[in-house]
């Protein structure tokens, strides 16, 4: 189930997560990153007690009279939340799959030059989230980041300054990172991205790109 | 039954920690206890007696019978057999752990017997709460009162969801507050990783769950013993005052200790799955 997780998400983004004030793509991202690594999964639930604990602690403010009947008569009117059947398993994370609406076969990718072709999911927020497929070998372009970038790979996988990133690995990278990620050669890389800021390419042709290609 | 062997368990326990662990506990209700002396000649037995005493002693007539379990060889029990347990002098961690075991109950009726009073039971409890949380989170009296209901109605209809051996009840309906604020204030769309769950014929195991608690209970010391200006950081990240690259490092607090226990018990999880 959860492969061999080298890198991680980090405390501040998990607590991020916890206390629910992620942009939207970052939040795919760190989901899809938790149905892959029971460690971070864990990690998480670490951080969801400190909420539970600021829950208990929150005050008591009246609830309105008749408040718990009507609770009561919401939740008897609706059908109790199935017991969801585990998902086939496939390459997307099924945070993913719900993004795109099934699977890899599922995804319209757009191809952007130099062996590498993505597809834009919907997000609201600031930040922005895509998928990448990256041939077997190929580079993405030399860039750096205004913000921060989250990569979390979904198969094959990449070198970058960083080290290297296999299925379930998400590097994390802010303005201080500039870098050249490489797919390995044996598969095609393929990868959820997201950032807060638009990537800031060091070459000229990728630059001029950029507003169309929305990276 | 399960009355009867704590009774004669409890005489047991009272012989071979009559120095030491048991009196230190009484400062303690509800800690978790292995019993029948030397814990070395365990290894070779095929199962242990777990049980959870209230040595409170104005409580200790009525145990909670749930809490007795039987622990297979070679699982991982979390004990408190050396050294003393620390002295609390503070009273509401001893009930926040002893509370948390009536709400699990109480989600437990829910889930099995649609039980109104148990329903009603945690209302009183959980609605207010959540309602301050989520005014302090910013919304007004009015949408807060709405979410609450709301929170409360989603607590009945994945009451089969919850798995007290990785969530504390108050984490697990602080997770759905969360997820409810998320929804009201943001209209975004909210991912979620996919659910780990228990089968309709497995149950987490009993230990785990008490482990927990207990670990709970430790880490709202914790935060209630942190320094003015980290806990109004930490409520600050929580109340949503505070993006993610503003959030700092949290030194001092036991996450863990509560990260590997919720580990273990998805380790659990998934060797059953399997």
């Amino acid at each position: 189930m959860t492969p061999c997780i080298a890198h991680h998400l980090t405390d501040p983004l998990l607590m991020a997560y916890s206390a629910g004030t992620l942009p939207e793509a970052f939040n795919l991202t760190v989901a899809a990153h938790i149905s892959l690594c029971d460690e971070c999964r864990a990690r998480l639930g670490a951080f969801d007690s400190i909420g539970g604990v600021m829950l208990a602690n929150a005050g008591t403010p009246g609830m309105v009279r008749g408040s718990m009947e009507a609770a009561l008569a919401a939740a008897k009117s609706s059908p109790a939340a199935p017991v969801r059947a585990p998902r086939e398993p496939g390459i997307l994370p099924p945070p993913v799959q719900d993004y795109v609406g099934g699977d890899l076969d599922a995804v319209s990718w757009r191809s952007v030059g130099m062996g590498v072709r993505q597809a834009i999911l919907q997000t609201k927020g600031s930040a922005t989230a895509r998928l990448l497929h990256i041939q077997a070998g190929a580079a993405v372009p030399d860039h750096g980041h205004r913000g921060i970038e989250l990569t979390l790979v979904l198969q094959g996988a990449f070198a970058d300054d960083g080290g290297r990133f296999g299925r379930g690995d998400i590097e994390i990278a802010d303005e201080d990172v500039e870098h050249t990620p490489v797919a390995d050669t044996g598969m095609d890389c393929i990868c959820l991205a997201a950032t807060d800021a638009p990537l800031r390419f060091l070459s000229w042709l990728p630059r001029l790109a950029q507003p169309f290609l929305r990276i | 039954m399960a009355y009867l062997i704590l009774s004669v368990l409890f005489g047991l326990l009272k012989g071979n920690y009559a120095s030491g662990t048991l009196s230190d506990a009484n400062y303690r209700p509800l800690s978790l206890f292995l019993l029948l002396g030397d814990p070395s000649r365990f290894v070779q037995r095929s199962a242990y007696v777990v049980c959870m005493i209230d040595t409170s002693g104005d409580r200790l007539a009525s145990f909670y019978s749930a809490h007795v379990a039987i622990v297979p060889r070679g699982r991982a029990v979390n004990i408190q057999m050396s050294g003393p347990l620390p002295v609390a002098t503070d009273r509401p961690d001893h009930d926040r752990q002893s509370e948390n075991s009536l709400w699990i109950s109480c989600i437990a009726r829910i889930r099995d017997d649609a039980d109104e009073a148990a329903f009603a039971q945690i209302f009183g409890h959980f609605a207010p709460r959540v309602k301050g949380f989520l005014m302090k989170s910013g919304a007004s009296a009015a949408l807060a009162e709405e979410c609450a209901q709301d929170v409360m109605a989603t607590l009945w209809q994945k009451a089969h969801l919850f798995d007290p051996s990785r969530a504390s009840a108050a984490t697990w309906i602080f997770t759905i507050a969360r997820n409810r604020r998320i929804d009201a204030l943001r209209k975004a769309r909210r991912a979620e990783p996919e659910d780990v769950q228990w089968g309709p014929d497995e149950a987490p195991d009993q230990s785990d769950v008490l482990a927990l608690e207990q670990e709970s209970a430790q880490l709202a010391e914790a935060i209630a013993a942190l320094p003015t200006k980290q806990k109004t950081l930490i409520e600050a990240a929580y109340f949503g005052d505070l993006s993610h690259s503003e959030i700092a490092d949290q030194t001092g607090l036991p996450l863990g200790t509560i990260k590997s226990r919720i580990r273990l018990a998805l380790d659990r999880l998934r060797h059953t799955m399997n």
